[in-house]
């Protein structure tokens, strides 16, 4: 089974390696696949929480929306380096992540939702109200992502094709990063603690502890999301704060399978793609979204991915 | 020696006296049972060995030193481990994630979000020996939910070793199984006992259990220390028949 993943690890990693000259073949472009990374990476990030350790977060657009305006607002008011602006943006988010975890790491269930929504709108609305730095509702614009120098070697990523392949680096490295987590001890605990906290915490583990390390990697990771997409559009918005982003992110989580590391990224891929083609079909693109959602949730609680598996598995 | 030791020891709760001035005594490498009738306080005695309630009065010493004052983890790492009367597991992982969570818990390695190869292989190493000890080997990757009862009791014991319990505490071992899985499960607790050298205090309903591998048997009723003795001694204590072993027989 272990040789089974590797397997389908590589071909994933060639066939998106190889996506800017495919994508345009099936009529799609390269900053649709960057966009599909960048949520990708987002929502895996955020279901190393939701997912594996149990946490119900409906405000992560937050560490999104800070990893963007992180990463912009470097760009405009500090320096033009895009390393810099997306390391700033990281951190920022994964600043913030590891600042908010000990008001949200006690609650269980519900309210560890209503918290972390309640944090996400906070920063929603200081973005919109403070004008003269955010741009206030108009959002962040004035910036632009920068050539990379290589010593004297210069790539220049303003291109659509060469920015792909940096995120599609930064995908591979932190995927890389949360995967080996996820079989550390660490990450036993987390789904320990998901199954059975009470056990958990008998044994000696201090569960709320462990919920805060997986806040503050999961805020972390969804800041460089945050970070590449400002990049990518040149542009962020308090949009990328608001709660209504956040429950986008659960439902790709949802689409895609829940209890599966990858499956986030096929949730993220239906839903951009869908977004795409569909809203240039219908202003009620979201309608569809939400029947397929309501098909997955009550027919494959485990996502499309686990039900893939299923089928994987009946088969062999 | 003695490896653990009541003074005196009572819990109220509000009016309702749940042990009363128990004292009681244990020998590192003894395989105690605690019978008694329904409300004799087994469990509420368990609980202020585990610290999961504090005392109301009197005192509770492990291997020479005073824990009545100590928490329930601190307890556990001195090597207080108990079982739980209904089946605390993780259901939904396998039986090799069950066991391998508590060996890294007792490791110290929780917070570890990486480790060296050599580390890694012995933690697994002992994963296996554990799972081995309890004759789960063909089911470690099975989900602990779709194994039998019997057997996922056996897992929760399994967890238990991990913590390299120098007392184990065993609350109804056998509750709910049948003649098989209890067969197994006394298996088992003897072999833990004579094998691992374990100290072993078990709370059993089922008397041919009790007598057929307890050293030593301590009988409570209505929170007091009725009688303590081998089982051909308790099985012939007037008071003993009077209060318990006679309503077995009537019923």
């Amino acid at each position: 089974m272990m040789r089974d993943e590797r397997l389908w690890m590589a071909l994933g990693w060639i066939v998106l390696a190889l996506a800017p000259w495919w994508l345009p073949w099936l009529g799609g472009y390269s900053a649709l696949g960057t966009k599909v990374l960048v949520y990708g990476l987002g929502v895996m990030a955020l279901n190393l929480l939701l997912g594996f350790a149990g946490g119900l977060s409906f405000g992560h657009a937050a560490y999104f929306g800070l990893g963007a305006y992180g990463a912009g607002m470097t760009l405009k008011y500090l320096a033009p380096s895009t390393p810099l602006a997306l390391l700033a943006g990281t951190v920022v988010g994964g600043l913030a992540a590891t600042a908010f975890g000990p008001l949200v790491m006690r609650r269980r269930g519900i309210y560890f939702a209503m918290i972390t929504i309640a944090i996400g709108q906070l920063l929603y609305f200081v973005a919109v109200r403070w004008n003269e730095f955010t741009g206030g509702e108009d959002g962040l614009a004035g910036f632009s992502r920068q050539p990379l120098h290589f010593g004297g070697w210069v790539l220049d990523i303003r291109d659509e094709n060469k920015y792909y392949y940096v995120v599609l680096v930064c995908f591979t490295v932190a995927a890389w990063i949360m995967r080996g987590v996820l079989r550390s001890p660490l990450g036993h605990t987390w789904v320990a603690i998901r199954e059975n906290r009470r056990r958990a915490e008998f044994l000696g583990v201090r569960a709320d502890l462990y919920i805060w390390a997986a806040f503050a990697i999961s805020g972390t990771f969804m800041a460089l999301a945050g970070a590449l997409n400002a990049l990518l559009f040149n542009f962020t918005s308090p949009q990328d704060l608001h709660w209504i982003l956040s429950g986008d992110f659960v439902i790709m989580i949802v689409l895609g399978g829940m209890r599966n590391f990858w499956g986030p990224l096929l949730g993220a891929l239906i839903y951009i793609v869908a977004q795409d083609y569909l809203s240039s079909v219908t202003d009620n693109w979201m309608t569809f979204i939400g029947l397929l959602f309501m098909v997955i949730v009550l027919a494959f609680p485990r996502g499309i991915l686990g039900l893939l598996r299923r089928r994987g598995k009946a088969a062999a | 020696m003695s490896l653990l030791r009541l003074d005196r020891v009572s819990r109220h709760f509000g009016k309702l006296q749940a042990v009363q001035d128990v004292s009681f005594e244990m020998n590192e490498g003894e395989l105690r049972a605690i019978i008694g009738p329904n409300g004799a306080g087994k469990t509420t005695f368990f609980n202020l060995i585990t610290g999961f309630v504090p005392p109301t009065s009197g005192d509770v010493w492990f291997a020479g030193e005073s824990i009545r004052d100590k928490a329930v983890v601190y307890r556990v790492k001195k090597g207080i481990v108990r079982t739980f009367q209904i089946t605390e597991v993780f259901p939904d992982l396998s039986v090799y994630e069950n066991v391998r969570f508590g060996v890294e818990t007792a490791a110290g390695v929780n917070g570890r979000p990486w480790l060296p190869r050599a580390k890694r292989l012995e933690l697994a190493r002992r994963t296996d020996e554990l799972i081995e000890v309890v004759g789960l080997a063909a089911k470690a990757d099975r989900v602990v939910s779709e194994l039998a009862h019997g057997d996922q009791r056996v897992v929760e014991i399994a967890i238990a070793l991990t913590m390299n319990p120098r007392l184990l505490l065993l609350d109804e071992p056998t509750a709910g199984m049948g003649d098989a899985e209890t067969d197994h499960m006394v298996d088992l607790i003897r072999r833990l006992h004579s094998e691992r050298k374990l100290s072993i205090l078990f709370i059993e309903h089922d008397m041919s259990i009790v007598f057929g591998i307890a050293q030593k048997i301590t009988v409570l009723d209505h929170g007091r220390l009725l009688a303590e003795g081998t089982a051909a001694e308790v099985s012939v204590d007037p008071q003993v028949r009077a209060a318990y072993l006679g309503e077995e027989a009537k019923a």
